[in-house]
């Protein structure tokens, strides 16, 4: 228990740091911003309790908030996130639950299951960023563009970090 | 009362939801209302501090480019101090006494805005009249002739550059000491042309061109630019010469601003001798 407070901290630090610092002047084609701190809800155990995740989503979106500036906006797009995590993780529950000591990565879920679940929470996630922060439905086609492009951008980046941690969970 | 406990129990979550998005937007709108709201302020110092140590570790990557625009600098003033001082001869009459009097004043400034890819550039400096500077003084870098001060405000000016249709410089082969009159045709930035060089002189491709110093505007011996290519077309008396400049212009950040202190005594000299015709 007091091992996984201490990893999951590690993460939380790590994602908020590479968010802060390098992942938010990334733009690729001026279009597409990774936010890859969302990762930080993706990979929290099946076990979590659900008011621990909204809790913790709110204390991540209130850090990356105050590294740009932006108090609210973050929050409440991963708040909204970690809703819908709860819901969803029933939906695409495996016959007969999920496996004590199981966590949702791609590597214990298989790529399907995780397309799914991540796909579905970081594009639920960027389009109500992106639109608390146009604030107006005049650009909704851009709008929801830009959504998309990130959403595949910020996907392709949870992937590479996953690949680089879940080497290191093989070793211990 | 117990069914309104349980159903607050019940749908706990939803509550939770709720409640954090309404602090969510509640920060988003008295944010925007109040900029130095205390949470964002009291939070951003820790960020701040932050931000200014990842960019303090940032500088160190571009250490050795300033070192090499420092060592540029210190080469240009030391050829300035030597090539910016004229001998005072004539030793019945003794003006002052020193045996060197100064004929130009430079002062740095920065290039805070830069254009090459029009017809008609401009700079703006970040000094203006509060630092001295008039409009007709000429601008120079480490590696050639940027342009003329065109306007000044109390802290900035503008500056003619030497990408400028309307702008003529006088400048001699440094070799041969053949002068000319170097202009811009609007076209590519890194190059100019020189006219007027005589049919005879001899040159070769890489010859350095500098500034004659005729005008006074410019210290004499400043580096303008290399002889690209030159071509004397059939009964023309006349070079084309095309060169490149050895500045790069699209790369600009510190210039000086040089004060010509004799420019008004050959101005006036030069016009009573045309009166006087």
């Amino acid at each position: 228990m007091i091992r996984d407070i201490i990893t999951y901290s590690f993460y939380f630090l790590v994602l908020v740091l590479l968010q802060g610092l390098l992942l938010n002047n990334v733009a690729l084609f001026d279009v597409a911003v990774p936010y890859i701190y969302v990762l930080f809800v993706l990979m929290l155990p099946f076990e979590t309790p659900n008011w621990l995740v909204l809790l913790l989503a709110f204390v991540l979106g209130l850090t990356v908030d105050v590294f740009i500036s932006t108090l609210g906006m973050h929050i409440s797009a991963s708040v909204f996130m970690a809703f819908g995590r709860s819901y969803l993780l029933k939906l695409i529950q495996p016959r007969g639950g999920y496996e004590f000591g199981v966590n949702p990565s791609f590597s214990d879920m298989g790529i399907s299951w995780y397309a799914i679940y991540a796909g579905i929470l970081v594009l639920f996630h960027h389009l109500f960023l992106f639109y608390i922060e146009s604030f107006k439905f005049s650009q909704f086609f851009s709008t929801f563009g830009r959504a998309f492009a990130s959403t595949l951008f910020t996907m392709f980046v949870i992937v590479v970090f996953q690949l680089l941690i879940g080497k290191s969970q093989v070793k211990r | 009362m117990r069914n309104l406990l349980r159903f607050f129990t019940k749908n706990s979550f939803i509550f939770l939801f709720l409640f954090l998005e309404f602090i969510a937007f509640w920060m988003l709108v008295a944010n925007n209302r109040y900029q130095n709201s205390k949470v964002l302020n009291s939070s951003n110092y820790l960020v701040g501090n932050l931000y200014s140590t990842v960019n303090s570790v940032n500088d160190y990557f571009h250490l050795k480019a300033q070192n090499k625009d420092l060592a540029q600098q210190n080469a240009q003033l030391q050829s300035s101090s030597i090539t910016s001082f004229v001998k005072v001869f004539g030793t019945n009459v003794t003006i002052n006494d020193t045996v060197h009097r100064q004929k130009f004043v430079y002062t740095s400034a920065k290039v805070i805005n830069n254009t090459v890819n029009k017809r008609e550039n401009y700079l703006t400096l970040d000094k203006g009249a509060l630092n001295g500077i008039e409009a007709g003084m000429s601008v120079i870098s480490p590696n050639g002739v940027v342009g003329i001060v065109k306007n000044v405000s109390e802290n900035f000016s503008s500056v003619m550059s030497v990408l400028h249709q309307k702008f003529k410089l006088s400048a001699k082969i440094k070799k041969s000491g053949y002068y000319g009159s170097l202009q811009w045709d609007g076209s590519n930035y890194r190059q100019a042309q020189l006219k007027d060089i005589p049919s005879h002189v001899k040159m070769d491709i890489g010859d350095t061109v500098v500034t004659s110093g005729f005008s006074l505007l410019f210290p004499e011996q400043v580096k303008v630019g290399l002889i690209k290519d030159f071509d004397l077309k059939e009964g023309s008396n006349f070079y084309d010469i095309d060169i490149e400049f050895i500045e790069d212009y699209k790369n600009l950040h510190h210039v000086f601003v040089v004060r010509s202190l004799l420019k008004e005594e050959l101005e006036d000299l030069e016009n009573e001798s045309e009166v006087l015709e």
